[in-house]
């Protein structure tokens, strides 16, 4: 396949960016996306140029390091991570636009990179359960109910991509602060820290510069995990809850 | 021309002195009274480095910060929690018998000595099975969404051939969700000011002064920075290096750098030669393949593997009839079949494809035929058990599993070989441990399934704290100047060699050398090895480094993100890793584990171990760059678990 490709060129955070265009050839139908970048950026080495910076690692769909808005979609067209798509969803000749997450809480680092860093940070709020090292009870002490554990592990799946952020009009974190609420709210270890941990979640989230959520549904439709958008109604519930319970931040 | 590392030397025998006598399962337990421990007070006091926040780096840095120590931790990654360690599918093994199914630590610990094809101390694994009920524990209550049966109690499945079912899960992402808990407990420690984390950031060498790790010289990939971190002592968790192979199952960032470095500046490097390949990973479609992806082998339960008959037969596999078609491992070992270990599947399929008998592009490959499944079970049943697993493949390979057979091929997978460490974890540079799959210590020359994330975790949460101690309270704080020779000619290294890949301006990419590597290593080094072959690698390796840094061209700065000048750096000292395993690989001219020499057969053809000359693990000593290095023998004993030669027929 030959194909046309128009990338989003910025050499540093605080540089001007445009969409460059470049010409790929000899593209299988087997490749990867980011299979296809790296033989753009073998060319452009080769050339003395230097190559599309992007984020990448363990190229199965699990890191959640990888991602990018191909021809206005998060990951692209299929529902997968960018490392999972390839290129057989193209076709020969076609004009793909390669763009970097766009969100006011993502900088642009260079060319494809963001700063997803505020994640961490919302995590590191409250995403977690107070346990240390050594004081765990006896795993069987205490039983989950099935359906609580296979609910807390589809929300526990999210890889945290950000591409829910990405595809969403107001660059809203909702879907992935939601995904972590529901995962830890639904097990029995989760509950001594339940209402803290909402709140200072969605604290922390706010205060990072996400927008808040309006209902889209952007974010699950292009979210490579399927968390579902009843996590967020979940969470929003939990907000309330603990809001009227008076459970202050920590 | 013939390489210089033919001429290693014999140095001193290396011994384990931290693991006490007596008998096997009180050895910790008298190891943690007699460690001496610090003071709640004085543990502020003392800072470590972590370098790596996979499961054994994440584990380690969140219970050292809640225990009281300054943690500065060090990722490549834009996040922890992206660390490789999420990519394991399988589970993660322990001793609870849960299932009443006469499981236990004892069992557990001759399983492993006795899949590590005798080549891993005893002391360190039967610490290994003791502690692996305490990681579920601590697991569970971080909230990691293990399967979880009807009653509410955990679930357990088989794995790897043993005969207990002693591995528990989630779904295909065990690895993920255990990674998720210790990101989440270090998470918390970074918000409490507990861990001050530098993501994004890449420990390029190590200082070592008077005798001692005192600290890293590390690079801010986003800045380019090159900056100087002191710590009373420094941990190694940046994993195995599998990606000296360029195609691996392995995160493409993945290196060895960390270690390489370390072993540079005085931590012997054991069994290099040991390395994992697995069976069931999707073939590659192609010179552009920069990965491979691995199919949990848990497929090979209910797949039948098989070749067609004749060579350079390139039908279609439906109009292959049956009696032209060779169920080879069924054939070969009729009371093990298509559930013979790694390490064996793996050759058979090397044995078939070099016959010109392998399916696919370029003919590396084996089909994996669901079609008696399927017609036993039902499609919807195969669906249940695989469901995810069809579809990864259908999504890579653009073919359906449920009508056509997949096609397999064997990939580098795991590391065992790693930094020599002693039963504290502790390289044989004082103040510098490794954890993880960056040691050597647990696995011998083979790796049991579902035994990775057992390591990582009891390395982190409960191994390494409590040896750690132990140094810390023998080796009070003290500093050393920031102009010390040690740190400037550190910094000078660091700063000189990215400088000189920068201005080099030759024509080749720096990809392009780290695919020859990685065939060269592949072919010779791989799943079978010669004298011929490893000599013969012995010569191009060199040849080839000289090649790279003539000829390699790396665009842009060091001042800012600069992705081709990480990975020229990392394809450096993969260059200088290669020709250690190729050399310990010569030297170990019996067969064990992963490392099969074709000079060292049963009678059968099988793999021959050879206990009375190398029932030793190989610590080699750094001498210089393209100079023999020295061989320091750790003599194993065998008190517990008596060496037996393995037969699968």
């Amino acid at each position: 396949m030959n194909l046309t490709l128009r990338i989003w060129r910025q050499p540093g955070p605080d540089s001007e960016g445009a969409m460059t265009t470049y010409e790929v050839s000899g593209i299988s139908p087997d490749m990867s996306f980011l299979e296809m970048l790296d033989t753009l950026n073998e060319d452009l080495i080769e050339r003395g140029d230097e190559p599309v910076a992007f984020d990448h690692d363990c190229r199965e769909g699990i890191c959640g390091a990888c991602g990018m808005v191909i021809n206005g979609d998060a990951h692209g067209p299929e529902r997968t991570t960018t490392c999972q798509l390839h290129m057989r969803h193209f076709t020969d000749g076609e004009t793909i636009d390669v763009e970097p997450w766009r969100a006011a809480a993502f900088p642009v680092v260079k060319d494809l990179v963001v700063d997803r860093s505020a994640f961490d940070r919302i995590i590191g709020a409250g995403g977690y359960v107070t346990v240390a090292t050594g004081s765990a009870p006896e795993a069987h002490a205490t039983p989950v109910a099935k359906p609580a554990a296979d609910t807390a592990f589809e929300h526990a799946e999210c890889i945290g991509c950000g591409a829910c952020v990405a595809a969403c009009p107001n660059g809203s974190a909702m879907l992935f602060t939601s995904a972590k609420v529901v995962h830890l709210a639904s097990l029995p270890q989760g509950a001594p820290e339940r209402e803290t941990r909402v709140l200072d979640m969605v604290g922390t989230m706010d205060d990072e510069g996400f927008g808040g959520c309006t209902n889209t549904g952007m974010c699950t439709t292009v979210c490579p995990k399927g968390i579902p958008m009843s996590s967020i109604t979940t969470m929003n519930r939990e907000f309330l809850r603990a809001t009227r319970k008076g459970g202050g931040s920590r | 021309m013939t390489s210089p590392y033919l001429d290693y030397t014999t140095g001193d025998p290396i011994a384990d002195t931290k693991a006490p006598a007596g008998p096997v399962a009180e050895r910790w337990n008298r190891r943690r009274f007699e460690a001496k421990l610090v003071n709640p007070a004085n543990r502020r006091k003392h800072t470590v480095i972590v370098v790596g926040t996979g499961l054994a780096g994440g584990a380690a840095g969140a219970t050292l910060a809640e225990q009281g120590y300054h943690v500065v931790q060090f990722c490549y990654q834009d996040s922890p929690r992206r660390a490789h360690s999420i990519a394991a599918q399988g589970g993660i093994n322990a001793a609870k018998n849960y299932r009443g199914d006469g499981d236990s630590v004892q069992r557990l610990f001759y399983d492993t000595v006795k899949g590590g094809d005798f080549r891993a101390r005893e002391s360190n694994v039967h610490r290994l099975a003791e502690v692996s009920v305490e990681i579920i524990d601590q697991c569970v209550a971080q909230g990691v969404p293990f399967a979880r049966e009807y009653g509410g109690l955990l679930d357990t499945r088989s794995f790897g051939g043993v005969q207990v079912s002693r591995t528990f899960y989630a779904r295909g992402q065990t690895g993920q969700q255990l990674l998720l808990g210790a990101y989440q407990a270090l998470s918390r420690q970074i918000a409490a000011g507990n861990v001050e984390m530098h993501a994004r950031t890449e420990m390029l060498d190590l200082i070592v002064a008077d005798g001692r790790a005192r600290g890293i010289v590390a690079r801010d990939l986003v800045t380019g920075r090159i900056d100087t971190y002191f710590a009373d002592a420094v941990v190694l968790a940046s994993g195995g290096y599998g990606n000296v192979f360029y195609l691996s199952t392995n995160a493409k960032n993945s290196n060895a750098t960390a270690i390489w470095r370390a072993h540079r500046r005085g931590a012997h490097f054991a069994n290099p030669c040991f390395t994992q390949i697995h069976p069931t990973c999707i073939p590659r479609s192609g010179d552009h393949q920069s990965k491979l992806t691995l199919m949990s082998e848990s497929l090979r339960n209910d797949g039948r593997i098989w070749v067609p008959v004749r060579a350079g037969d390139t039908r279609a596999p439906a109009d292959i009839p049956e009696d032209e078609r060779d169920y080879y491992l069924e054939r070969i070992y009729p009371s093990f079949g298509n559930l013979v270990p790694r390490d064996i599947a793996s050759r058979a399929a090397k044995n078939v494809c070099d016959e010109g008998r392998g399916v696919g592009p370029g003919g590396q490959g084996v089909y994996l035929d669901f079609a008696d499944a399927i017609a036993r079970l039902g499609r919807d049943a195969v669906a249940a058990k695989y469901g995810n697993l069809f579809e990864m493949y259908a999504r890579i390979t653009a073919e359906d599993p449920y009508a056509t057979p997949m096609r397999i091929y064997p990939a580098i997978h795991y590391t065992m070989g790693g930094l020599w460490v002693d039963y504290d974890l502790q390289t044989t540079v004082p103040g510098l441990f490794a954890i993880g799959e960056a040691n050597f210590s647990d696995h011998g020359a083979n790796r049991l399934g579902a035994s990775a994330l057992m390591q990582g975790l009891a390395d982190g949460y409960f191994i390494l704290p409590a040896t750690l101690a132990d140094f810390l309270a023998r080796h009070p704080h003290d500093e050393i100047p920031p102009d010390h020779p040690a740190v400037t000619d550190a910094v000078s290294e660091v700063t000189d060699r990215l400088y000189r890949l920068l201005s080099n301006n030759g024509d080749r990419t720096p990809d392009s050398f780290h695919r020859e590597l990685g065939e060269i290593l592949w072919d010779k080094c791989g799943m079978a090895r010669t004298d011929a072959g490893l000599r013969e690698a012995l010569e191009r390796i060199p040849a080839l480094r000289e090649e790279f840094w003539r000829r390699v061209r790396v665009p842009g700065s060091g001042s800012d993100l600069n992705q081709s000048l990480e990975k020229a750096n990392r394809v450096a000292d993969h260059l200088e890793l290669a020709e250690l395993m190729c050399l310990d690989a010569l030297h170990r001219t019996e067969s064990c584990g992963g490392h099969f020499r074709e000079e060292s057969r049963t009678d059968g053809g099988e793999a021959e171990r050879r206990d009375e000359e190398f029932s030793y693990a190989a610590a080699w000593e750094f001498t210089g760059t393209g100079t023999a290095p020295v061989l320091h023998r750790e003599q194993l004993l065998f008190e517990y678990v008596h060496p037996t030669q393995r037969s699968y027929t």
